[in-house]
């Protein structure tokens, strides 16, 4: 293994010590460790969300003014613990209550539930809401269901949007859940990645292979096969999402009125003909961003084919594995409300615009 | 520690002490073994992450011989310490089985079923698992059973949490070939198939653990 780390253990902490001391509008907390929007949230809902470290720049390089209000990052590939979104929370509440965005992933889940919980007995108004739009996987009943991938960026960007327009808690709520039905995401690895920690690659993948519905720790996919070129892998991914059926599952959410955490049936949508989405061609860490513009070339194309237009895209390193290299492909299906809020103002470490 | 009800038919507060300790060397010895458990299956982190945890576990650890009082602090360390799933699973099975046992320095077999029980009840609902989907209620639930049942003989506590612990390590075996249902493990499908789970394996060494406490102390 080479990394530039100085001790395996410390890898965490010392990049949030760089990334506080690099952004004048972010600021660090340790033991608990999160990093929130300089100057606090007044009289709007707070926008929190948190994984593993090794995603960057997912969630820290997206807090900022139009985005998150605080990310609690986790160790490597491990997700936060409760008493970091504890105190996130508590420090960026503004007295409208807090919207959690948490991908599907057990551990993310159980641990931004058990937060809730701790900040629902402080008195402050919590809800969660699940990305889980990863179309490698096919059914929810026999798994933990579909992962988390790219959608979460655009939940992040359109509901701190909605937030600095004064949306509810509800409200925004109801927007996230409808971002997660509109979007589908699917990855792929060529290489595998090695956590600073264990040292040695987190699955063996051969020089002549390549891993199809790969997550983003580092844990396998869903199929393994032969090296293709970029425009059979594209299709391969872009052919997933686009003729993914509408896919049910429960996910739990938080039901006020019960006073407790309860499942309710989602169902997301099919892309259509004439459909208008916001692309992302994501880069897994280790990808030229050569590479990725080939991609999108034949997504592009591909789109096309299928009728559903690309109105808006984000080629680059959004939501990463450490070192792989891979790519994965997320459309987000858009109306009015979406637009308007993905093209509102935005100044975050790893997204700006209209500033 | 010369409690009255003290016996060989109870567990002890520094019983409990011993145990939490002995969970946290036996966890760092394992810490590499975990991991590699972790890695086909899932991301490689669990053995870190519970050594992690115990030893934050055992730096927290109360002092007295309040069993409830250590268990919760148990409970809230790993919590705040492990991440991942474990974090919460083990930290709602502390959490849980530690309420009714709150100010107490001897508890008798039946409160140690009752524990176990509401133990295992708390992971369920956290985890909305249940046994035979390749998770640590799979080691859990069998040691339980036979805890209650051997204890139910002649009230040999040291025997019990021996049975306890060969029916988790049967438990954890039993993994092996089942199709995992919960945690990253359910996302490989049939691929997960013919390893055991890493969780599963913790638990088994933690009811390890107590057994082997409880018996030295007894000697």
């Amino acid at each position: 293994m080479k990394k530039l780390i100085n001790n395996a253990e410390d890898v965490t902490v010392e990049q949030l010590k760089g990334f506080g001391l690099a952004c004048d509008d972010i600021d660090v907390h340790f033991d608990p460790n999160f990093v929130n929007v300089a100057g606090g949230v007044k009289d709007r809902v707070a926008i929190v969300s948190g994984g593993g470290s090794g995603h960057e720049p997912l969630h820290g390089g997206y807090v900022g003014l139009g985005m998150l209000d605080a990310a609690c990052p986790g160790q490597v590939f491990t997700s936060p613990t409760p008493d970091q979104m504890f105190e996130a929370g508590k420090t960026v509440n503004g007295g409208r209550g807090i919207l959690q965005i948490v991908k599907n992933y057990t551990g993310d889940v159980l641990n931004f539930q058990m937060a809730a919980d701790m900040l629902r007995d402080e008195g402050i108004e919590v809800r969660n809401v699940i990305i889980d739009d990863d179309v490698a996987l096919k059914d929810s009943l026999y798994t933990a269901g579909r992962r988390g991938l790219g959608t979460t960026v655009i939940a992040e960007k359109v509901c701190g949007a909605a937030a600095r327009e004064g949306y509810d808690l509800d409200k925004l709520a109801a927007l996230c859940k409808k971002v997660n039905i509109y979007g589908k995401s699917m990855g792929m690895a060529l290489t595998s990645c090695t956590t600073p920690q264990n040292g040695t690659p987190s699955f063996d993948l051969p020089e002549d292979e390549m891993e199809i519905g790969i997550g983003i720790h580092g844990e396998p996919g869903t199929k393994r096969d032969k090296i293709k070129s970029a425009d059979e892998v594209t299709a391969i991914l872009a052919g997933r999402i686009l003729e993914d059926e509408a896919y049910t599952r429960n996910l739990s959410e938080w039901d006020p009125a019960k006073g407790d955490w309860v499942d309710v049936e989602v169902t997301d949508i099919t892309f259509q003909k004439g459909d208008e989405v916001i692309a992302i061609v994501n880069g897994m860490g280790g990808t030229p961003l050569s590479e990725l513009y080939t991609v999108y070339a034949k997504l592009a194309e591909l789109t096309a084919q299928h009728g559903v237009k690309i109105v808006r895209n984000l080629v680059g390193n959004y939501i990463t594995s450490l070192e792989m290299a891979g790519v994965s492909i997320t459309l987000v299906k858009t109306d009015e409300e979406i637009l308007r809020l993905y093209d509102a103002p935005v100044k975050t470490p790893a997204l700006r615009w209209g500033i | 520690m010369a409690d009255a009800r003290a016996g060989a038919g109870t567990v002890t507060g520094p019983m409990v002490r011993a145990w939490i300790e002995k969970s946290a060397e036996v966890l760092a010895e394992n810490r590499k073994y975990l991991t590699e458990l972790d890695s086909p299956i899932g991301d490689s982190d669990h053995g870190n992450n519970m050594d992690r945890g115990y030893k934050a576990v055992v730096e927290k650890l109360p002092e007295g011989d309040d069993i409830g009082a250590m268990l919760k602090s148990v409970a809230m360390s790993l919590i705040s310490k492990v991440g991942g799933a474990a974090g919460p699973l083990y930290g709602t099975m502390f959490l849980d089985g530690s309420k009714p046992l709150i100010g107490k320095t001897v508890v008798s077999g039946e409160e140690l079923a009752q524990f176990f029980a509401d133990a295992i009840n708390g992971v369920k609902k956290r985890g909305r698992s249940d046994v035979g989907m390749k998770t640590m209620l799979d080691a859990l639930a069998p040691a339980s059973d036979a805890f209650r049942a051997e204890f139910a003989k002649d009230g040999d506590m040291p025997a019990s949490l021996k049975a306890a612990a060969a029916a988790a390590k049967q438990g954890m075996e039993a993994t092996i070939p089942m199709q995992a249902q919960r945690g990253r493990a359910s996302y490989l499908g049939e691929r997960s198939i013919g390893h055991q789970d890493p969780g599963a394996t913790s638990s088994y060494l933690i009811l390890q653990a107590f057994s082997d406490a409880v018996e030295e102390a007894a000697k």
